[in-house]
């Protein structure tokens, strides 16, 4: 909110929707906060407490995608992050020290978001459940050292362990308010009163008990990150840190003998865009040069604005490296691989859904006699037919005739394609080829093929026939 | 002149040709099969390392085009390699081409929207030297982007064939030869009903080095035919009166 109306800054706001016909506070900023309003209040009672308060509409999904867009951002600060109700856990370990240490660490994320706007409350231990207490309860910035979670958690009050709210409330009432007041009571007695779900979060909290997350994205086991001192802004700089994270993810996909499919370069932007670009290959490689030229053709589609700051290249989708591949087309490997390689090329300029290969499919109807294959190595199963006449050129759609016909069977006289009259003078036919009912109703064809007055070659047919009512003529290709 | 300046002279010639992209005759290069029209190039040999120009003024000429250029394909191709079709509005039938001993299969195509990326694709595939041949089926072509073509097959070897279809202007291009196919009346053995083989009048209208010629071919499942036109029009004659 404050990103899009900076001059809302230093004025106090509340958004607020429709509950139950009144105006319900559902989220306060940090100065309507100090003056006393909080959420869950009635608009006309915060009016009435700060006139000057300004009011916009909650929108229920905007605060989820808020979220996700900024786990995303905070990808850069480690490969895992996940999502908790109201907050973001990241998991740090083995990250901390690129940013000189903890405290660094934490440092720089608050003053990224604060620079953003946005107020964030962080706590950083090494259990989910001890971080997540300091974070919501604990002082701001506090770190844990390790194997230190009870002392830190024992003076805070027994909501921050993460509890329905029946179980805290009941703890509450029985003047057990901070955790550190039922932490040493014996386990037994616990779960006889507040059921196995304290002991859990307990556990959790204190490190006992292992606790799952899930990133809001797979951490991809062939990632290279590149962190840049200045951001960068040119071509020539992405393409020697495409270079570089090229060259390293290489050098691990040949050790494990593996060659990537798919690859992704995300570039992050220092305003917080993320810039994207994909290639993917149509064998297994792990060729520099090769990848490097795919990437090359869309280096240009990135913009890199104010500068990028963070590189990061991933490979999705990675397959064993054969040695010896089926033969393609009887070639050898070496060409092989070298069309493999154009056609990659090919796919990242004009797209790969305008490369086409062909096999023979079962079927008499001209347009389903063909199967589109997109590998490269796929046989036939079936032979091409060649008994039958067949153009070289066929339409893509028939088109529309005139014709006269002599008589029912007939191959026609003269046709009009085009607005040109073709005489007739010899022909072929009919060859009927009839609707596969069990795909799609309709007429049958009675295909002829007939040369004109100037010995071109047709392929014309008959929708039908003449017992009903007058069928229609179409061109539908031609011969050579 | 004498007779050892005859033989510099031819000496030279042979030198030039080979700087000119044609192969050095009686090396590797083999004769394509295609009879009597390759004594047209020089060193009577199809030039296989060459982009050829390929006319055609109307839809009924275009296929017979592509036909004879599937004739060319089926000999280079033979049982092995590999093709690459580009086009902006295709209409190549792929079982069709299985009558020109083309396996389809081995035949990629490549369909592209803008004429910029057509030529894009066709130099990038004719710079590739495991492909057998590059077909290109573009209208307009610049000498510049002809001049380039003609580079990229130099070194890497490939046959490369632009078909254009309907040209605005037939310029000047430096492609080692242009030829016109046009579809001609086939004729059946006999006073046989029907339709025959595929005959075609296929011009050599510009050669490099070459002597231009002007041939009457039928193809049939025996291969390619020559047909001298006295032949053909005594027949025509008889046709008619009987």
């Amino acid at each position: 909110m404050l990103r899009r109306q900076p001059e809302l800054k230093d004025s106090p706001f509340v958004l607020a929707n429709n509950e139950k016909g009144r105006r319900v506070v559902k989220a306060v900023n940090n100065i309507a906060q100090g003056k006393g309003v909080f959420t869950g209040m009635v608009v006309a009672d915060c009016r009435a407490l700060v006139p000057e308060l300004q009011l916009f509409d909650y929108d229920e999904v905007q605060p989820k995608k808020l979220l996700m867009s900024l786990a995303e951002w905070c990808i850069r600060y480690t490969p895992f992050v996940s999502i908790d109700e109201d907050g973001l856990i990241l998991d740090a370990s083995g990250c901390t020290h690129l940013w000189g240490g903890e405290q660094g660490y934490l440092r720089e994320i608050h003053t990224r978001f604060k620079n953003f706007g946005y107020h964030i409350r962080m706590g950083m231990a090494d259990t989910i459940g001890c971080a997540w207490a300091l974070c919501h309860f604990g002082k701001n910035g506090s770190i844990i050292k390790e194997g230190k979670q009870s002392e830190a958690i024992s003076g805070l009050p027994s909501a921050a362990l993460r509890l329905e709210q029946s179980a805290w409330e009941k703890l509450e009432k029985l003047g057990l308010k901070t955790i550190g007041s039922f932490m040493t009571m014996p386990r037994t007695a616990l779960r006889r009163r507040f059921g196995q779900g304290l002991l859990t979060r307990l556990d959790q909290a204190l490190g006992a008990e292992m606790e799952m997350l899930t990133p809001i994205k797979p951490i991809c086991p062939f990632e290279e990150r590149l962190p840049s001192i200045e951001p960068i802004r040119t071509a020539p700089g992405i393409e020697i840190a495409l270079k570089n994270l090229l060259a390293i993810l290489c050098e691990r996909l040949t050790k494990e003998n593996k060659g990537l499919r798919k690859c992704e370069l995300r570039c992050y932007r220092i305003d917080g865009n993320i810039q994207k670009i994909e290639i993917g290959t149509n064998r297994p490689t792990r060729n520099v040069i090769h990848l490097f030229k795919l990437f090359e053709l869309k280096i240009q589609t990135i913009e890199p604005d104010l500068g990028i700051e963070l590189f990061i290249l991933e490979a999705p989708v990675v397959e064993e490296l054969l040695s010896s591949q089926d033969a393609l087309w009887a070639m050898s490997s070496a060409s092989e691989a070298a069309v493999a390689e154009l056609i990659d090329k090919l796919a990242g300029k004009i797209g790969s859904n305008a490369i086409h290969r062909y096999l023979p499919a079962q079927h008499f109807w001209p347009e389903r006699s063909i199967i589109e294959t997109s590998s490269l190595t796929e046989k036939p199963d079936t032979e091409w037919r060649t008994d039958l006449p067949r153009p070289l050129h066929l339409l893509p759609k028939p088109e529309y005739i005139e014709v006269s016909v002599p008589m029912p069977d007939y191959p026609p006289l003269l046709f009009h394609y085009k607005g040109i009259r073709h005489t007739v003078k010899k022909a072929d036919g009919p060859e009927r080829i009839e609707q596969e009912w069990w795909m799609q109703e309709g007429q049958y064809r009675d295909y002829y093929c007939v040369e004109d007055e100037n010995g071109a070659r047709y392929w014309l047919f008959r929708l039908g026939d003449y017992s009903s009512g007058n069928p229609k003529w179409f061109i539908h290709g031609f011969f050579t | 002149m004498r007779l050892a300046d005859k033989d510099i002279i031819e000496q030279l010639q042979k030198q030039i040709l080979v700087l000119q992209g044609n192969h050095k005759p009686g090396s590797e290069q083999l004769s394509v099969g295609l009879g009597e029209i390759e004594t047209a190039f020089p060193g009577n040999v199809f030039p296989r390392a060459a982009v050829h120009e390929l006319i055609s003024s109307s839809a009924e000429d275009a296929s017979s085009t592509n036909g004879f250029i599937s004739v060319i394909l089926g000999k280079l191709m033979q049982k092995n390699g590999c093709c690459i079709w580009i086009s902006n509005k295709r209409k190549i039938f792929p079982p069709a081409l299985k009558a020109f001993g083309i396996d389809p299969e081995r035949i990629l195509f490549v369909d592209t929207w803008k004429v910029k990326d057509a030529l894009w694709t066709i130099e990038e595939a004719l710079k590739c030297d495991a492909l057998t041949a590059v077909v290109g089926e573009i209208s307009e072509i610049s000498f510049n982007d002809s001049r380039r073509l003609q580079l990229a097959v130099e070194k890497s070897k490939v046959t490369g064939f632009i078909h254009r279809q309907q040209p605005k202007v037939i310029n000047a291009v430096a492609c080692v030869s242009r030829w016109k196919i046009s579809p001609v009346a086939s004729i059946l053995p006999g006073k046989m009903p029907g339709v025959g083989f595929p005959r075609w009048n296929v011009e050599l209208l510009k050669v490099r080095n070459g002597q231009t010629g002007k041939w009457l071919l039928q193809w049939s499942p025996k291969g390619l035919e020559y047909i001298s036109e006295q032949i053909s029009t005594t027949k025509m004659y008889e046709r008619e009166t009987a």
